[in-house]
């Protein structure tokens, strides 16, 4: 099975593919944390605009990408804090992005394989300079995320108090957006526009169900991003059909969904031992039914559980 | 003048141009209808979602050989359903919708390379993928008119409740609303839009038809009714502009999808910038009390942060 590993195009593959897969588990980390999932599912498709008028214009697409992301990922900063919006102008900036990269890959000639190139990836096509370049801006990222990991880590887990206390958080914001927007750059060659979602989310939730602390949440998702995206590689090269983007998906679905499912489990436990003074209640704390009820039950608290709690005094 | 009608006469008389503006017509009233609950309750990522686990639906249909609106029908109601279960707190649950999202484009992916390999060329995909209103037959404008009016029907039946669900989510559900089957009900219709809005614009492009008109409109004015009617007359306007820029071709013959997301995004930055300049400037920046804005800082924390967070069961 590993004997395809002596051919340079899937080494190149996989050189690319671990770099990327590192960055956007840390990346992913963040983006999951705060909350910018859509965002993160946003920017390649906008990606792919870009890529698809450098293709239009003659020029390599990893310029086009780069350019695309960047400048959204700076607008959808600037554009607000508050979700709600931020949600809908998020989406009616990514529809209008691919309206104009179909609009380009019209314009140009035998359009079907190019769309399908830069949408679901082509592994096959990574040249050592692709991988230098992917190399030489992963590590960049990399050195920044650990430039500022402290207040990304502040402003994303507290904004308010971070802001108190004097943490430029939207700069980090936009500052981060760019990140992931070089991130989303790299990866598009790698696993495609429509997947790179999934490297960047897929790794980090796992990880988050796992570890509750951010450096070990952090250190399993890269280990998790790595084997699949390798796993992913080596499994579509034997195949040799199916596409690594569906084997990178499965894959990390597939781990996502028992973690998911047993992780009250475990959680429960670790949380009790911990923090002694939180959770005593009830083991499956981080179970649907269970913060639904108290939910319900502390919105009617203030009406009718205190009117009880007084009348039993 | 007189020849202008002639020519769009002549035009009319194709069935595939009138398969074309039927359907259109059909997918902009409902998904401005449903649009304004999407824009309400913000899960405008869950319509998103369920386009693509569509993308899957439909390209799976296509290797089995079936009509791409049921295997799209079937997949983003069992979607719905499942995402429904999940609770009605959506918006908390961005991972989990981004998990299933990523899996379905994954499958889809798969079973646009299993078809593209077995036959016929790989442009069938793209037209899955970014619409392909040319391509709608009599049939599937038929399934749409019906599908359609039936979920309007419901939704029209289910206005007050859910209005009610949407704005203020806890004050409903002590009043005896019941929110998750409102809520679950709701994300089956959204399939069910969703799924028919992939024939005009494709799967990519759903968001654009699905927000924009209601985005728009909710700028525009606050009561439900007129944000609603508003919304659907500017997703009429989108579509049939979209669908008569690309059929008469003045500027070049560009996709029907290009038109239908520009005149989308126009719209809703238009809007915006008339917003901005109606209200004055000291109310621009604080943000309005309802429940469904969250507060500036909403950024959710993690589900781990959050249990640690709540305080003790309160019953002991």
């Amino acid at each position: 099975m590993f004997d395809i590993l002596q051919y340079p195009f899937i080494q190149n593959a996989l050189l690319a593919g671990s770099c990327v897969a590192v960055v956007a588990a840390i990346v992913g980390y963040f983006m999951v944390v705060r909350g910018l999932t859509f965002a993160g599912h946003a920017l390649p498709n906008i990606g792919f605009a870009g890529a698809a008028g450098a293709v239009l214009l003659g020029i390599d697409p990893v310029i086009g990408l780069f350019a695309f992301t960047i400048v959204a990922g700076i607008s959808i900063g600037i554009l607000g804090k508050r979700m709600n919006e931020r949600d809908t102008a998020i989406g009616i900036i990514m529809t209008f992005a691919l309206g104009l990269g179909i609009l380009f890959l019209s314009l140009y000639f035998g359009y079907a394989e190019r769309v399908y190139s830069i949408l679901f990836g082509q592994i096959v096509g990574i040249s050592p300079r692709d991988v230098q370049i992917t190399a030489i801006s992963s590590l960049l990222t990399f050195i920044l995320v650990l430039a500022l990991f402290r207040p990304l880590l502040f402003s994303s887990f507290d904004p308010e108090v971070a802001e108190a206390r004097g943490v430029p958080v939207r700069l980090l914001t936009i500052i981060f957006l760019v990140m992931i927007a070089i991130t989303v750059s790299l990866a598009v060659q790698v696993v495609g526009a429509l997947l790179v979602f999934t490297l960047l989310i897929g790794p980090a939730a796992t990880a988050m169900r796992i570890a509750r602390s951010p450096l070990w949440a952090i250190v399993i998702a890269i280990v998790l991003g790595v084997c699949y995206t390798f796993l992913g590689i080596v499994l579509a090269a034997n195949n040799g059909v199916w596409p690594v983007s569906f084997y990178i998906a499965s894959l990390s679905f597939g781990v996502y969904l028992p973690v998911r499912l047993l992780s009250p489990l475990w959680r429960g436990r670790w949380a009790r031992k911990s923090d002694p003074t939180i959770n005593r209640g009830s083991t499956t704390a981080s179970q649907e039914g269970d913060q639904e009820q108290r939910t319900t039950f502390k919105a009617m608290g203030n009406t009718q559980g205190s009117a009880e709690a007084r009348g039993e005094l | 003048m007189s020849e202008f009608f002639n020519y769009w006469l002549g035009l009319f008389q194709h069935e595939l141009v009138q398969n074309a503006f039927l359907a259109g017509t059909m997918v902009a009233i409902m998904t401005a209808v449903m649009g304004y609950f999407v824009v309400l309750r913000a899960q405008a990522f869950a319509g998103e979602a369920l386009a693509d686990i569509g993308f899957a639906g439909a390209t799976g249909a296509a290797v089995l050989g079936v009509s791409s609106l049921i295997g799209m029908f079937v997949l983003t109601v069992l979607a719905a359903l499942g995402m429904g279960a999940l609770g009605e707190r959506i918006r908390g649950r961005d991972v989990e919708i981004g998990m299933v999202l990523s899996f379905a484009l994954g499958l889809g992916v798969l079973f646009l390379t299993i078809y593209a390999q077995y036959g016929t060329n790989a442009t069938e995909g793209v037209g899955i993928l970014f619409g392909s209103i040319l391509s709608v037959t009599r049939s599937d404008v038929l399934i749409t008119l019906i599908c359609g009016v039936a979920a309007l029907m419901l939704l029209a039946l289910i206005y007050r409740p859910l209005l009610f669900a949407s704005v203020d989510p806890e004050v409903a559900e002590t009043r005896g609303v019941p929110v998750r089957f409102l809520s679950i009900m709701f994300l089956v219709l959204l399939g069910i839009t969703t799924a028919e809005t992939v024939l005009v614009v494709g799967v990519l492009l759903v968001l654009a038809l699905l927000i924009a008109p209601a985005a728009s409109a909710v700028q525009l004015t606050h009561r439900p009714l007129t944000s609603i009617l508003l919304s659907v007359a500017l997703g009429l306007l989108i579509t049939w502009g979209g669908l008569i820029l690309a059929f008469v071709g003045t500027w070049g013959h560009f996709p029907v999808s290009f038109y239908i997301s520009a005149a989308s995004a126009l719209c809703y930055f238009i809007s915006v910038g008339v917003s901005r300049m109606r209200s004055p400037r000291r109310y621009r920046d604080t943000p309005p009390s309802c429940s469904t804005c969250s507060s500036p800082y909403a950024t959710p924390l993690p589900s781990h942060l959050l249990s640690a967070r709540e305080p003790a069961n309160m019953v002991d």
